[in-house]
């Protein structure tokens, strides 16, 4: 921590340690700037390549190569066009999220009870058992790649949306059930109790009443089994071939013989950026809580 | 919370039990069997014993893809842990900018692995990269195909490009966790900056900061994708790490017995190594009686 970082990162917090009322109130208005420049800095470099991208899916081809630019000078949406017309190029959208939902719905509904009884039960090898789960999140899917070809071609599931969302399942159950049974251990056992007084049955005791608690929980673990479902290319590209292609792999069409189309593929890449751009803008104040749990 | 003793629970746990174990207990299994075997091909097998295991563990190639997935991994948590606390420490608390500062550095996180690839290849490359073109103007001798340290710096920029939020994230959670007390508290005795951040931040972001490193340390430790689009392992074998050495064996050459050794020997060290990671985690977790 050096000594510029000092002052400005204490300046957002709360009962100041240094300074006396007055003082803060006039160094408030120059003290965080210190922590503006850092978030800038750190924002930009994480914008620029990002901008390089979008910049490069509005060029054309001969701009890209033949000059060097910091904005399109000849605009164009070419690029997106021959992707937004091109069956074979948003089938692949299409493709990913609908595997990336089912994986989503499917996880959800599985880790749900494994949640509720982890937060509420002890059993036989329950610490174990939850472990051995937490490793499946830590398998190298470079591991798993060759096995579940094998094993989803032998069971006729081969270039199925299914078989990439089941396959999928391997990290996100897993992570699914850790997430949920922080937000699970947070809601007092009392209300099981009582509702299960009142002659509620665990079925609807868990759908009308436990669920809505832990909405926010859900939604959290919704956004996590999108994200990494979404991510993923290794599994998905290897468990498919036409039918189910994702995106991701469709990608490496641009590759042809007569070089790299970059407009393409930058438009590409812009496109896969948008759905998860829109889940974070949809979950924003989740994602805090999501990580203050710790649960990841 | 006190837990009830109740076995029934094992019925609420079986869908997962029963989904994972479908897709973990057989691919694993097969990978097992591979690894004791060996063919002559047309899937004629024979027992092979411990062979491949003692092979893998005498190959120099498999120790140089370790040692450079150590390396990396122990560059990436060195530079995006300390980088990603201080991040947190920047970001403002509430409001707007706070809500736009989560959006922006969870960006990263949501693009596919291979785009990110992309993105840094276009990035860095000299004829139509910004950076590689800005880095060629400044006559620093950059080609990220060709240069050893150019290829990697090149992926460890883009590792920390990729993930830092990640942990800042975290840690911004940790910090926002902490209440207002503390800081009067430390006000009052008139704590230095340091001090505060020594005795007050830093002791309550711990627990999230075991998982973003312990997540870190998994996630770099099987990263395959964005290197591979980036460099593809190369200049020669500089930035072959163990999942792209693992998949060029296995799915390149065919070599089913050594591959399959070789990933579970690498499976246990990754699971080895978290399992230390869990078992501090837990017992933090215990001690702030969560």
């Amino acid at each position: 921590m050096s000594d510029t970082t000092a002052a400005p990162g204490a300046a957002s917090i709360p009962g100041d340690v240094s300074a006396a009322r007055n003082r803060a109130t006039t160094a408030r208005r120059f003290r965080p700037s210190g922590s503006a420049i850092v978030m800038g800095l750190y924002l930009l470099f994480l914008m620029l390549p990002i901008y390089w991208l979008i910049n490069m899916s509005l060029k054309t081809n001969t701009e890209i190569l033949g000059s060097f630019s910091l904005w399109p000078r000849d605009l164009t949406f070419q690029n997106y066009e021959t992707i937004l017309t091109d069956a074979s190029w948003y089938m692949g959208y299409v493709n990913s999220l609908i595997y990336v939902l089912m994986n989503t719905v499917i996880s959800l509904a599985v880790a749900l009870p494994a949640a509720y009884a982890f937060s509420r039960y002890s059993f036989v090898g329950d610490k174990h058992l939850f472990f051995w789960l937490l490793t499946n999140r830590m398998a190298p899917p470079a591991v798993f790649a060759l096995p579940f070809f094998q094993l989803y071609s032998s069971v006729g599931l081969f270039d199925t949306h299914i078989a990439v969302a089941l396959a999928h399942c391997l990290f996100n159950v897993p992570l699914a059930v850790w997430i949920l049974e922080g937000f699970m251990r947070g809601v007092p056992k009392e209300i099981d109790e009582t509702a299960y007084i009142d002659g509620y049955s665990f079925g609807r005791f868990f759908v009308r009443i436990f669920m809505p608690l832990i909405s926010s929980g859900i939604g959290v673990a919704a956004f996590f089994c999108f994200m990494f479902s979404w991510v993923e290319l290794l599994l998905s590209r290897t468990l498919t071939s036409v039918d189910a292609k994702p995106i991701a792999a469709t990608m490496t069409r641009t590759v042809g013989a007569a070089g790299i189309d970059w407009g393409v593929l930058a438009a590409a890449g812009v496109l896969t950026i948008i759905p998860g751009a829109l889940v974070i803008y949809f979950v924003r104040n989740y994602i805090a809580k999501g990580f203050a749990l710790g649960r990841v | 919370m006190n837990k009830t003793v109740n076995q029934k629970a094992w019925f609420l746990v079986l869908p997962v039990l029963i989904l994972v174990a479908f897709s973990a207990v057989i691919p694993l299994m097969t990978v097992v069997n591979y690894s004791v075997q060996d063919t002559f091909g047309n899937n004629v097998f024979f027992w092979n014993g411990i062979m491949w295991f003692e092979d893998m563990l005498n190959s120099e190639r498999m120790w140089n893809a370790l040692g450079r997935q150590v390396v990396f991994s122990s560059i990436i948590l060195a530079i995006e842990v300390p980088l990603g606390v201080f991040v947190a420490l920047n970001m403002p608390k509430k409001g707007f900018w706070a809500s736009f500062c989560l959006v922006v550095m969870s960006l990263p996180l949501l693009i596919p692995w291979n785009v990110v690839g992309t993105i840094w290849q276009i990035f860095g490359r000299v004829d139509i990269g910004l950076l590689g073109y800005t880095l060629d103007a400044l006559g620093i001798d950059y080609n990220y195909t060709q240069g050893f340290y150019a290829a990697w710096t090149t992926v460890i920029v883009m590792d920390v490009w990729h993930w830092t939020s990640l942990v800042a994230l975290l840690a911004y959670a940790g910090l926002q966790s902490i209440p207002d007390a503390y800081y009067q508290a430390a006000k009052i005795d008139q704590a230095s900056r340091w001090a505060v951040f020594r005795y007050i931040e830093l002791p309550k972001m711990m627990g999230v900061l075991m998982i973003a490193i312990l997540l870190r340390f998994m996630d770099s430790f099987m990263i395959y994708t964005e290197p591979f689009v980036v460099t593809g392992g190369g200049p020669g074998n500089a930035t072959t790490f163990l999942s792209i050495d693992l998949v060029k064996m296995a799915l390149g050459q065919f070599d089913l017995g050594p591959a399959a050794a070789f990933s579970l020997m690498y499976f246990l060290v990754i699971l080895a190594i978290s399992w230390v990671f869990y078992t501090v985690m837990v017992n933090l977790d215990k001690r702030e009686g969560r």
